[in-house]
């Protein structure tokens, strides 16, 4: 199922917004004018990821090292303060068990999507999320 | 006991047949300036001008730094901006109404002058700590029960502010911090147990505060996440010092309840100091019966930060091995390790045992 | 009767304790400048409150000799006490004489070479199956270097040993070069229960028993394990093998539970760990079986044992001559033959490398 997020213009590089369709709750992250769609749902206990912070990835090779990349790219949860990468989902702790669904979010053409009789404006750009 | 009529909210989890009782919020105050109706003119003098003195170098905020802001949810902010647990009305809707709460325990934490470097004016801000929540919280929500601040580390005082206190149903417990100057057994705490005993009131032990001595018994730790396992030991030298320096036998029908303080390492606690006790009778021939034994009988713990072992029934063994009977759902709301009710008690918990956990055992431990 | 099986042939002891019959044993091993110290000041023997040695508890009543010798002072009383009776095949010795009390750090560290001179006088040239810890002084990290470097060419000092409760967290980076200078020689790092009194025995100040003091081990090793696995010892280190030795054993999973809880949200505040505490203990990190703080039911250990998540981990030892069980040792209620051969002889042969070489003495 499509589902028409807004146009681009109002969420801005860095912002995020919430999203309730098909009886989900998906947030869509715009990182620097890609967009990326995850259930709001943290994993853990259910703490409404939308409310959490973001910040950057930091990684150390060795004790003491920080190595800081990626800023704005890591959601955290509200809550328990577990980490989401937002482009995959992944949590940093154990990406390979512990994710949040992400799903497919694209640009499209308010042109392309008049003929599914969204009410859209011809000449704006949207954000799509693929439930 | 009250008959209590199981709400229906969108959040309440299914298996709270015998009520939902919280027995840790923590109610924030908007601004110190709140306390000033019951404080005298020198004490509003010194907690504006010289603030709160805990046993630790900064004047704001805590030596170890939070995983969040006032370590804190980020959601429990109010919408205009209110500190989280700061307006009766939010902190209902967010939490109580949310998730159905029957009744809900406040644990005023700091900003509260607990355990203050200063005595006199310790015990100044635990009356209107009191008061505060009496006025600003249990008399706008029938739901909320209150907690006896007292100024722990003057005893004397500490008992007659429980005293002042007796008889008064909206309170339902004395509260003290774990990391107290001295361990919580030592004779120096017993005025506090005896009015206690005397008042019919539970000792809630709330997993914080600040000693002064180092926060692990081989100096101080470097991070925060240090610091969040050693509550759990903080908390396990209490109880160690509770049996050992018999408190537990003197005070017989004194009940003590372990908020936040873990639960996991409390079965390995109560039998190491079962194995102790036969090759130290010598020295403790005050303790007549079983560590674990007067543990069983009069200590209880509650959930969160639930302990989320690897395996489901490792979860189940440690509950069991403490008692089913002795455990309390607990929020934390509008902390930061805040446990919802729904998720954070397991499915796999058996559903009577849940039941008990969510409500009854709290029910008939402060007798709601 | 299997619900308590025997120890097998091979058994490995690894926590014996030779007391120090007084200052005047040491005196051969000091240089003579703090030798002439001893009488000089005064100095009255370094027995720490940890042990103390009128204790019940310190010295099993039956291990007190008649005759007034020293308990546990000599390879005598070891052999006819433990190894012999209960058909011991090798000890590992660890002296808690309390050098790691003494503020001076040259006098500690002249001391606690003292101290190991003697082990290796006293009791390793007098019976060839027995080992030992290297004491370390760690106020100072550079002494604490320079002894193993003098004493691991020694291949019957097979570990180092600190008390778990020391002056700073034993984790912090100061003490980085002594795991180094281990590591480099393949010796596992022995922490102990007993306090060096820089801080309270508790996080809530000084208790009024001793009863409580001995209970504080317990919390000890909790904060000590926190430290080295927090701070990034074992990624620093990664073959570097911890002991905990007189540390109980049931305290381990729920304290793991804990801190890999609180990691998955605070990962951020030490990014060097990649892996949950609970996957870093069990390879790193083993622990001496006695005293074992579980009741004495095959069930509930076996639930203990299950929760410990390894059967690679435990280690058997009599903490001689502490008082810790009447009678013959006996393993925990539960543990089968197979678990009480690794217990006793494959875990701490694959722990010690040293213990399997050739000894000459
Ligand atoms: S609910 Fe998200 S980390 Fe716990």
């Amino acid at each position: 199922m499509r589902h028409v997020v807004g146009p681009v213009a109002e969420i801005p590089p860095g912002s995020r917004r919430l999203v309730e369709a098909g009886g989900k709750r998906v947030v869509v992250f715009n990182l620097d004018g890609a967009f990326f769609a995850l259930n709001d749902r943290c994993p853990h206990q259910g703490g409404p990821l939308h409310k959490g912070p973001v910040m950057g990835l930091v990684e150390s090779a060795c004790p003491g090292e920080y190595r800081y990349d990626r800023r704005g790219e890591i959601v955290r949860c509200p809550w328990h303060a577990w980490e989401f990468d937002i482009r995959t989902g992944r949590s940093r702790f154990d990406p390979r068990r512990v994710k949040t669904r992400s799903f497919p979010a694209c640009i499209e053409k308010g042109a392309d999507l008049q003929a599914e009789t969204f009410p859209v404006r011809v000449e704006e750009d949207y954000v799509v999320v693929e439930l | 006991m009250n008959v209590i009529n199981p709400r229906l909210a969108p959040g309440r989890p299914p298996a709270a047949t015998q009520g939902l009782v919280d027995v840790d919020i923590h109610p924030r105050p908007r601004s110190l300036h709140v306390f000033d109706p019951w404080l005298s003119a020198e004490m509003r003098h010194r907690l504006h001008s010289y603030g709160l003195r805990a046993r630790h170098g900064f004047v704001k905020g805590p030596p170890y730094f939070k995983a969040q802001p006032l370590a804190s949810r980020r959601d429990a902010w109010t919408p205009e901006g209110g500190t989280p647990a700061s307006d009766p009305a939010f902190t209902a809707a967010q939490h109580l109404d949310h998730y159905g709460v029957d009744i809900g325990v406040l644990n005023p934490l700091q900003p509260s002058g607990q355990g203050d470097m200063n005595n006199p004016f310790s015990a100044a801000m635990a009356h209107a700590v009191n008061e505060w929540q009496l006025a600003e919280w249990v008399a706008r929500d029938g739901r909320l029960r209150a907690s006896v601040v007292v100024p722990y580390e003057d005893a004397e005082a500490s008992a007659a502010e429980i005293r002042k206190r007796a008889g008064d149903s909206r309170f339902c417990q004395v509260l003290v911090m774990s990391r107290t100057s001295h361990p919580l057994g030592n004779p120096k705490y017993w005025p506090i147990f005896e009015a206690a005993e005397e008042a019919g009131l539970p000792v809630g032990v709330h997993a914080f505060g600040y000693s002064g001595w180092p926060m692990t018994n081989g100096g101080w730790p470097s991070f925060y996440i240090e610091e969040v396992s050693e509550h759990a030991t903080s908390c396990q030298s209490l109880v160690n010092s509770l049996v050992i320096e018999g408190v537990f036998e003197r005070f017989r029908r004194l009940k003590v309840v372990l908020i936040e303080c873990g639960f996991g390492w409390l079965p390995s606690v109560a039998w190491r100091l079962d194995k102790l006790w036969p090759t130290l009778k010598d020295e403790i021939p005050h303790i007549r019966r079983a560590p674990s034994e007067q543990l069983r009988e009069q200590l209880w713990v509650s959930t969160q930060p639930i302990e989320e072992p690897p395996r489901p029934e490792q979860l189940l063994d440690c509950m069991g091995w403490i008692g089913w009977d002795r455990i309390l759902y607990a929020s934390d709301y509008p902390h930061w390790d805040f446990d919802d009710p729904r998720t954070a008690i397991p499915a796999f918990i058996p559903e009577a045992h849940r039941a008990a956990i969510y409500g009854g055992n709290a029910r008939r431990l402060y007798g709601f | 009767m299997s619900l308590h099986p025997a120890l097998p042939p091979g058994t490995v002891d690894v926590d014996l304790h030779p007391m120090v019959p007084g200052l005047d044993a040491l005196a051969p091993f000091l240089p003579d400048f703090w030798r002439d110290q001893i009488a000089q000041r005064g100095l009255d023997g370094f027995e720490t409150q940890s042990f103390p040695p009128g204790a019940p508890k310190t010295v099993r009543a039956d291990w007190r000799p008649a005759d007034g010798t020293k308990p546990a002072s000599t390879p005598e009383l070891l052999r006819a006490q433990v190894l012999e009776p209960w058909g011991v095949a090798r000890g590992i010795l660890t002296p808690l004489y309390g050098v790691q009390l003494v503020f001076n750090e040259d006098m500690a560290a002249a001391f606690t070479t003292a101290l190991n001179d003697w082990t290796r006088a006293a009791f390793l040239d007098h019976d060839p199956r027995l080992a030992a810890s290297i004491i370390l002084p760690m106020f100072n990290p550079e002494h604490a270097v320079e002894e193993i470097e003098r004493l691991a060419p020694d291949p019957r000092f097979v570990q180092a040993m600190v008390l778990v409760m020391g002056e700073t967290p034993l984790g912090r980076r100061h003490n980085w070069p002594v795991f180094k200078a281990l590591v480099r020689h393949g010796l596992p790092l022995a922490i102990h229960a007993g306090s060096a009194f820089r801080n309270p025995t508790t996080s809530l100040g000084w208790p009024s028993w001793y009863a409580e003091d001995y209970a504080a081990n317990q919390q000890g090793f909790q904060s000590t394990l926190a430290s080295l696995i927090t701070e990034g010892v074992f990624v620093k280190f990664p073959e570097l093998r911890v002991v905990l030795l007189e540390s109980g054993v049931s305290w381990l999973p729920a304290f793991l539970w804990r801190l890999s809880k609180t990691w998955k949200g605070v990962r951020f505040e030490v990014p060097w760990l990649e892996r949950s505490p609970i996957e870093t203990v069990r390879e790193n990190v083993r622990l001496s079986l006695t005293p074992f703080d579980a009741p004495d039911d095959g069930a509930t250990v076996g639930r203990l044992l299950d929760h410990l998540g390894s059967d690679e981990m435990l280690l058997w030892s009599s903490d001689w001559p502490h008082w810790q069980f009447d009678g013959p040792p006996r393993l925990p209620a539960g543990v089968d033959a197979a678990l009480a051969r690794k217990i006793c002889v494959d875990n701490p042969l694959a722990c010690y490398a040293r213990l399997g070489q050739e000894v000459t003495p």
